[in-house]
């Protein structure tokens, strides 16, 4: 920062170095130097830029802590780039080391340039206004008053009742000179411009350590919940888990929530959206610990629930048929609702049945569940509608092992049929299973039977603590706060001389100057023009003529303040 | 949830059409009155460029002294260089205010822009009513509700300052955006997906759109600026006026120090618009921050126009790089508003499933 004024500080070390020429000092001077050019201001600019250009890849690639799945797919759709890419963290861009070193740059920056910033500033509000220029009339904003003899007000008393105006308009003031020929006041104000622009750029360090706050104590979890189920907040009880660096697992609160039930509205009303959903909501029956009472709550999309420090969302939904497995020896082998992946806006939902303990031979189940099932010339079914008025499963089975026993834990919605030996699907003679509920069909080859009891419905969850946010929204605002301040106000100086004409009148002179960007200071010359008239009671109609006179002469000045 | 009406939803649509018709008309109108301000401009040219650098020369002499006899420490204020303005009667001034002279034409087209902007929030809000919620919920309404907020902060500015000269281009852009919406991204009114459903579409969305035409204002006038620098540059070194309808405009650096005031604003409006956005994420999604992709842009335009605010007061970039900045961030405005919305996937795409 400061390019201007410390230039000439600069040159004064170089000639102090190339006197001293010492090595020692010299290593200290480039860590100066190199100090002074990361604060500089163009290399604020320069990371600022940069920082903006390095994000745009995170929106042209997929990213994995969002989309890690499309990462895998992209990767091998291009075995050429793909690994490339990777190698250069183009997948995970704002956890790479390059996007952190810009941002970490740009913030070791900011604080360098902050601290003595801070600093001056300190010391320019503990300091008196400027000395008053000798001409006043070369300052962008000018005008002069008198007070008639008549009124008998001395140049001093005219210099304390200006001062006394001024600081009623907000200035600090200083009176120089009382009793001399020519006593002035010197004011200024806006200081809270530099503080705001201060407490901007400090409040982004809050953001930011906020964030990684709430990167180190936070968790996130997923969970699946069906109808009737109950989730209980322990390490077990979620489906996936991601804990922060420094999480530990006593932080979890020994909450439970079990979904009572979940409703879906679709639009029925609309043709152009006919079927596009417009309400989801879950009712919810929580207890704060095993101990507490139980209370009942609505969880919306947009709407989470807060429970023992963290934020319930609802992040997805679905259908959960309700199936039972008898094997081959008629026992039954599994019981349950099965969680089916909506694939599209009608819900046609996929699902996979492992039926491990089934005898002789384990059995498996891949399909699809159809809400609304309808189909088409080739006789293939499809679901036409997100709401269960035709539902249907249509399943293949396999039998064989289902490779669950080797320690590696498998995906849950899918199932590798290599190691299998098909029982149903289209092309064999048995055909594929389809079943409405109620109904139930029996496998060939007495491996068993599987029939379709009834449907539920599931959410899916997002559970999030992060100890950050609170910090991080305060510091926004103060952020916000600030800027407003930094880029609204205005700092000010304004300087009034007074004097004796000859004949007795008593001579007033004012001048304005604006520290930066500033369109409002003619404005602020009117009314300081205004405010002092009103002091000494000066008639109207010369402060109209002098204000006219004044403003002549303050347009080219006003325009050559702006070549600042 | 209320029945869509789409009897209204009809009127609305045909209101776009009216207003889109008066639009050209009022765009035909500013075009004359720039062809028809040259002209005339071109006469008293000889005498007022004289008077004007005369008077700059006085101003700026005075000003530097006072600067260091006062003591003034120009800290993180760039130094610049002093242009020449070279006024013409007839033409905004430095300030941008009103001058005595009548320009017919562009009064007209004034009073169209003034017609068919009153159209055009028609058109919005009976898609509004039509729909039973705020008109900016998919492409068709950010375009047409966008191209509404544009025309209105335009007359809006209009009764402060005279920056008529900017009318051909803000009423094109409205025109591509209407055009845009009724052509490209043509959607019948209708509820809103449980995504959106939220008073945090309200307020996020209205203040982006806000901001993005405080942007698309300051756009044009950088774009301006950049042509009357160049043309400046080229009078100074006494070569012939390249491009003569410049004349009317107002000299660089006051399309520049304006351009300022306006993008001010427009990134307190952006600030508004990432921190409400991020409260949104964290109510919907669970995160408040998490690179979405058009979180991404969001924070990328953030970031350029905090560096054409620091490019202001960076010595060696301020006048025609901070124009670049001005530019570039707006490109990313538009990129944002248009290709992230329609090619990229991510949570905001709003035609999605909600689950
Ligand atoms: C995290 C990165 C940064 C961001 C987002 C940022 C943003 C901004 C913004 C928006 C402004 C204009 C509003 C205001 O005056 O308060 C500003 C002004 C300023 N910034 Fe930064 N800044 C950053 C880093 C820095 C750094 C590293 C420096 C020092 C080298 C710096 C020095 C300044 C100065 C001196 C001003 C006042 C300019 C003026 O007088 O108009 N900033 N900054």
């Amino acid at each position: 920062m400061a390019d201007k004024t410390k230039k000439p500080k600069k040159s004064a070390t170089a000639d102090v170095k190339s006197d001293v020429a010492l090595p020692k000092l010299g290593f200290r001077g480039m860590l100066r130097w190199a100090w002074r050019q990361l604060t500089s201001m163009r290399t604020a600019l320069f990371l600022l830029l940069l920082l903006a250009v390095a994000a745009v890849p995170g929106s042209l690639f997929p990213q994995r802590p969002t989309s890690a799945a499309a990462v895998t797919k992209y990767i091998s759709d291009h075995p050429g780039t793909g690994p490339v890419l990777d190698w250069f963290k183009l997948f995970d861009v704002f956890s790479s080391p390059w996007f952190s070193a810009i941002y970490l740059l740009l913030f070791i920056s900011l604080i360098g340039c902050v601290i003595p910033r801070a600093i001056a500033h300190y010391k320019a509000i503990k300091s008196k206004p400027p000395r008053t220029p000798r001409r006043l009339s070369r300052l962008p904003q000018y005008g002069t008053l008198e007070i008639p003899a008549e009124q008998g007000v001395t140049p001093a008393q005219a210099i304390k009742d200006a001062a006394a105006a001024l600081k009623a308009r907000g200035y600090r003031v200083d009176i120089r000179d009382v009793d001399g020929d020519r006593p002035s006041v010197g004011a200024e104000r806006g200081f809270l411009k530099e503080v705001g622009n201060l407490i901007f750029h400090t409040a982004l360090i809050g953001v930011l350590v906020s964030i990684a706050i709430g990167g180190l104590f936070g968790y996130t979890g997923q969970r699946i919940l069906v109808e009737g189920d109950t989730f209980v907040n322990t390490l077990v009880g979620y489906d996936s888990f991601s804990p922060g660096t420094n999480f530990s697992s006593t932080q979890l609160s020994p909450y439970s929530i079990t979904l009572d039930k979940f409703t879906v509205k679709f639009d029925r009303e609309s043709k152009a959206h006919y079927g596009q959903p417009l309400d989801f909501n879950a009712q919810l029956t929580t207890k704060d610990s095993p101990t507490d009472p139980a209370k009942t709550q609505t969880l919306k999309v947009n709407d989470p629930v807060s429970i023992g420090g963290t934020n319930v969302y609802l992040v997805g939904n679905g259908y959960a048929p309700v199936v039972t497995v008898k094997d081959g020896t008629g026992k039954v082998a599994f019981q349950g609702p099965v969680v089916a992946v909506p694939s599209d806006g009608a819900y046609t939902s996929l699902l996979v049945i492992k039926v491990p303990d089934a005898k002789p031979s384990q059995l498996g189940f891949v399909g699809f569940f159809l809400p609304t099932a309808l189909q088409d010339d080739k006789g293939v079914a499809y679901a036409s509608d997100p709401d269960p008025f035709n539902p249907q499963l249509d399943l293949n089975s396999y039998y064989g092992d289902l490779g669950l026993d080797g320690g590696a834990p498998k995906n849950v919605y899918t199932l590798d049929t290599s190691k299998l030996t098909p029982l149903n699907n289209r092309d064999l003679k048995a055909g594929g299973i389809v079943l409405a509920p109620g109904g139930s069909y029996t496998l060939p080859d007495g491996k068993g039977s599987i029939s379709f009891d009834g449907i539920k419905r599931y959410v899916g969850l997002d559970i999030h603590h992060d100890p950050g946010q609170a910090s991080a929204l305060i510091f926004g605002v103060a952020a916000l706060l600030g800027l407003v301040g930094s880029l609204f106000l205005s700092r000010r100086r304004a300087w009034v001389r007074t004097g004796v004409h000859p004949d007795g009148r008593t001579m007033v002179e004012y001048g304005l100057l604006a520290r930066g960007e500033d369109y409002r200071l003619a404005q602020e010359s009117t009314n300081i023009r205004k405010l002092l008239a009103k002091t000494w009671a000066l008639p109207g109609e010369s402060v109209a003529k002098r204000g006219a006179k004044a403003q002549d002469k303050d347009q080219p000045a006003t325009t050559a303040t702006k070549d600042q | 949830m209320p029945d869509t009406n789409q009897t209204l939803a009809e009127y609305s649509v045909l209101f776009v059409l009216l207003a889109g018709i008066v639009y050209v008309v009022a765009f035909v109108a500013f075009a004359w009155d720039l062809i028809q301000n040259s002209r005339t401009t071109a006469t008293v040219q000889a005498a007022s460029t004289a008077a004007a650098q005369q008077r700059v020369a006085v101003g700026a002499a005075g000003a530097s002294d006072v600067v260091y006899a006062a003591g003034y420490d120009p800290e993180d204020r760039a130094e610049r260089p002093s242009t020449a303005h070279i006024a013409a009667a007839g033409t905004a001034d430095d300030e941008m205010k009103y001058s005595g002279v009548r320009r017919q034409a562009a009064r007209v087209a004034v009073v169209l822009t003034g017609l068919a902007a009153a159209l055009h929030v028609c058109a919005v809000v009976m898609r509004g009513l039509a729909a039973g919620r705020v008109p900016w919920g998919n492409m068709y309404e950010f375009c047409t509700t966008g191209g509404a907020v544009v025309a209105v902060v335009f007359l809006i500015v209009l009764t402060r300052r005279d920056l008529r000269f900017l009318g051909t281009f803000v009423i094109g852009l409205v025109l591509v955006m209407i055009t845009a919406a009724s052509v490209a991204f043509w959607t019948p009114a209708g509820h809103l997906v449980p995504a959106l459903q939220s008073y945090w579409l309200i307020i996020h969305v209205s203040i982006a759109v806000m901001s993005a035409s405080l942007f698309t204002l300051t756009f044009a006038m950088s774009v301006l600026q950049l042509l009357q620098s160049r043309r400046e540059r080229i009078l100074a070194a006494g070569t012939k006026d390249s491009l003569p309808f410049m004349r009317m405009m107002p000299s660089a650096l006051s399309l520049e120090n304006l351009a300022y005031r306006i993008n001010a604003i427009g990134f307190v409006g952006w600030t508004l618009t990432l921190m409400f956005g991020s409260i949104w994420a964290e109510k919907a999604w669970g995160r408040f921050w998490g690179w979405d992709t058009k979180e991404v842009w969001t924070f990328v335009i953030w970031v350029v126009y905090a560096g054409y605010l620091h490019a202001r007061a960076t010595r060696g970039w301020t006048g025609t790089r901070a124009a670049w900045l001005s530019i570039v961030g707006y490109l990313c405005v538009v990129f944002n508003f248009t290709i992230v919305n329609i090619y990229f996937s991510g949570l905001h795409s709003y035609a999605g499933v909600g689950s």
